[in-house]
């Protein structure tokens, strides 16, 4: 199978056969970090050049690491939200790199769309690092690929997910992923947190942690951005914490071997206890891990290959 | 200058005639409507209107012509422009201009320009408080004296009920309506298109039906306390229509508008990013269009006004979220309205009441009948012609139409203004 697409912007748009020849690929890619000399020459004197509009450590090192594992040059430009209000349009920036050959420009956005607009307009392909509340699709396929791994299927697992549904561009691709390949998913939260046609998606919506962990094979934690406090989305910390975090007793609702996910950065003892965090059925490390693998699975089906 | 169009179909809902007529045109003015044949050609100019419909001139009560301030957008001179084009004979001009038309001399300004302009006629809404800023009120008086005829906000909300209490007031002090533009900005928040499942999918921040039907509520409760007119803007949702339809029924003195984007797009236009989908308000669902259908249906929508708001790519080719709301429609009013006819929603007389007589009767301006002695503002419209949208094509100097390469039937042929065929395709 090959994979015809120029761009990754989202999950939406991939069709299982597709999703599953990525993580394929990625599991066998998946090796090379392993070996004592973790490069291969696959993408050599390919460039990819990563534009952050938004602070990130992991997921920009992770495509900076994964694009070196395979040999590709890269280059990264980190824009300042103030500065880009001030300074050239996004147009003006793209086609200024484009302009310099890359192969690939990984991007994040604050804005739902950015990457599309870029891709539209772009000759190289494009992938999408999360762009606004609306994807962030490497995430959502290293995700998969984790509880693959752990529970060698996809088919029919009940998948929880837990947090700030509503900023979450990680929630919204996750559950077109889990969906897509079979999984049933819930998502809880406070009301505030769970935008209107959530079900829409696919997903059941509960108000309640301990009814979404119930039976659950998987559960995801997500990120409690701290500046919704003064948007009125919480009344305290302590409450959130109280309510929707994840602790040992929980566990206790969810299936025995239930794993626990986070996209990090972890809020310690807000929206998971470190006891869960750290514990036995914690992958979050291993989500780590395997983003490197995702994207140099990406990176290598976009334009490595015969595309080369 | 005498004119005689003959042998068209006449549409005018002000006498409730539709029927085969001659139209005479003397001096501006309408000097004769006759059965066919009955006026003599006598060496005047003859138009020959055979299969096409005579109706008094179009009139859209809601336009942005961006002059003064916002020339490289639009100007008065190309905004009449793409006016006549549309098959409109005249305008109501919005105040958000830069400076804000809130006083007589830019009332006066703008009025200058379209004489000079010589297309159709600009009738120039002031600002309902200084500035737009929603703080005191603009001078009602000094404006009407110099030719405005509503006073709007438009652009923002009155966010101070009271001040929108002591406007109500005001305007009715000098027999003018208010134009509402319905948004409370705190429910609104961040948001950038319509609050539902696209905005889910899209992951752009919603803004609710509610944050409009909500001030409408507000704003039907204060003319129940001060009398006067109230018109309400562009709306757009499902609620809003039905709050309207039961405050008339209570006799309130409201009329209001919709856009011919409000029955002829959902939010899933704004998918890809789509950013001349992005309008304030934003384009709803299909269970809001219809409810702005069975609206102009039943009367409780009186008037199509396209809210024509021009924007260059400085302010559209951008991400969603950074881009200007707004969108062009003078030039595809006609044509996407015209559609409601061709389905059966609105008769043809229906439709040109909605679009020329009760915009003239809720701005209490000339037009919007072909009586005797009336301007003679016409336009003729083939309803048969085939046409394919070309944003490029457009008199306007700006280009942001989501409806580029849209298949319409039905379109303006000529337009008169005072007797003056100013356009003709």
């Amino acid at each position: 199978m090959e994979f015809r697409r120029k761009d990754l912007l989202g999950i939406a748009e991939l069709d299982p056969d597709e999703i599953r020849h990525i993580l394929d690929t990625a599991a066998s890619l998946k090796e090379i970090s392993t070996r004592p000399i973790k490069k291969v020459p696959t993408l050599r004197g390919k460039t990819v050049v990563t534009v952050f509009y938004e602070p990130s450590t992991r997921t920009r090192m992770s495509f900076e690491i994964a694009a070196k594992r395979l040999s590709a040059d890269t280059l990264n430009l980190t824009v300042a939200a103030s500065s880009a209000v001030k300074g050239e349009t996004l147009s003006d920036t793209a086609y200024n790199l484009e302009a310099m050959q890359p192969d690939v420009l990984v991007i994040r956005h604050y804005a739902s769309g950015a990457p599309h607009y870029l891709a539209r307009r772009l000759k190289c392909g494009v992938i999408n690092a999360g762009d606004g509340l609306h994807a962030h699709p490497t995430q959502a396929l290293l995700d998969l690929l984790t509880v693959r791994e752990a529970k060698g299927r996809l088919d029919g697992l009940n998948v929880a997910i837990i947090g700030d549904i509503a900023h979450s561009r990680v929630a919204r691709s996750d559950i077109q992923a889990f969906t897509k390949m079979g999984s049933r998913v819930t998502v809880a939260g406070p009301a505030t947190m769970l935008p209107p046609y959530l079900e829409s998606l696919g997903a059941r919506v509960t108000c309640s942690l301990e009814e979404a962990v119930t039976g659950a094979d998987v559960i995801m934690m997500l990120r409690l951005q701290l500046e919704r406090m003064g948007q009125m989305f919480l009344s305290t910390l302590r409450e959130y914490s109280r309510f929707f975090g994840l602790a040992l007793r929980h566990l206790e609702l969810a299936q025995p071997d239930a794993i626990i996910m986070h996209p990090g950065p972890l809020n310690r003892g807000v929206e998971i206890s470190p006891e869960v965090a750290d514990g036995a059925h914690s992958v979050i490390l291993e989500q780590v891990t395997n983003g490197v693998a995702v994207r140099m699975a990406m990176l290598y089906l976009m334009i490595g290959g015969e595309k080369a | 200058m005498s004119l005689l169009i003959s042998g068209g179909l006449v549409v005018d809902p002000s006498r409730n005639l539709e029927a085969v007529q001659d139209v005479l045109i003397e001096n501006g003015k309408i000097a004769a409507v006759e059965s066919p044949g009955t006026i003599p050609a006598d060496g005047r100019r003859v138009i020959a209107a055979a299969n096409l419909v005579v109706t008094p001139g179009l009139i859209d009560m809601h336009v942005h012509l961006r002059e003064p301030g916002e020339e490289y957008k639009e100007s008065i001179l190309t905004g009449t422009r793409a006016a006549v084009a549309g098959g409109f004979t005249a305008v109501a001009a919005m105040p958000n201009t830069k400076p804000v038309n809130d006083n007589a001399a830019i009332t006066r300004f703008i009025l200058e320009q379209a004489r000079a302009a010589d297309l159709a006629r600009v009738y120039p809404v002031g600002a309902i408080s200084m500035g737009s800023a929603g703080q005191t009120l603009s001078e009602y008086g000094d404006q009407k004296e110099a030719g405005a005829v509503a006073f709007s906000d438009d652009g923002h909300p009155v966010m101070n009920p009271m001040l929108m209490r002591r406007a109500l007031e005001y305007a009715r002090t000098f027999d003018l309506p208010l134009i509402a533009h319905e948004e409370d900005l705190d429910l609104r928040g961040d948001g950038v298109m319509h609050e539902g499942r696209i905005s889910l999918e899209l992951g752009l921040r919603g803004i609710p039906s509610a944050a409009e039907e909500a001030m409408i509520f507000r704003d039907l409760a204060l003319l129940q306390l001060t009398g006067g007119r109230l018109h309400i803007a562009h709306v757009s949702a499902f609620g809003s229509v039905a709050l309207i339809r039961q405050a008339k029924a209570a006799g309130l003195t409201v009329t209001a508008e919709t856009a011919p984007h409000y029955f002829s797009l959902t939010d899933e236009a704004v998918k890809g990013y789509d950013t001349n989908a992005k309008v304030n308000p934003p384009l709803r669902t299909a269970a809001d269009v219809a409810a702005i259908k069975e609206g102009l249906m039943d009367g409780a929508l009186d008037a199509i006004a396209c809210d024509h708001a021009p924007h260059t790519s400085l302010e559209k080719d951008l991400e969603f979220e950074a881009a200007a709301f707004g969108l062009i429609g003078l030039e595809t009013s006609l044509g996407l309205s015209l559609k409601l006819v061709q389905d059966g929603v609105l008769t043809l007389a229906q439709l040109v009441a909605a679009m020329s007589t009760n915009p003239a009767r809720i701005l209490g301006i000339p037009g919007g009948t072909l009586a005797v002695g009336s301007p003679a503002d016409i336009t003729l419209i083939d309803l048969n012609r085939q046409w394919t949208v070309d944003a490029n094509t457009f008199a306007s100097k700006s280009r942001n139409c989501p409806f580029h390469d849209w298949t319409l039937q039905g379109k303006a042929v000529m337009t008169i203004v005072g007797g003056k065929v100013v356009w003709e395709v």
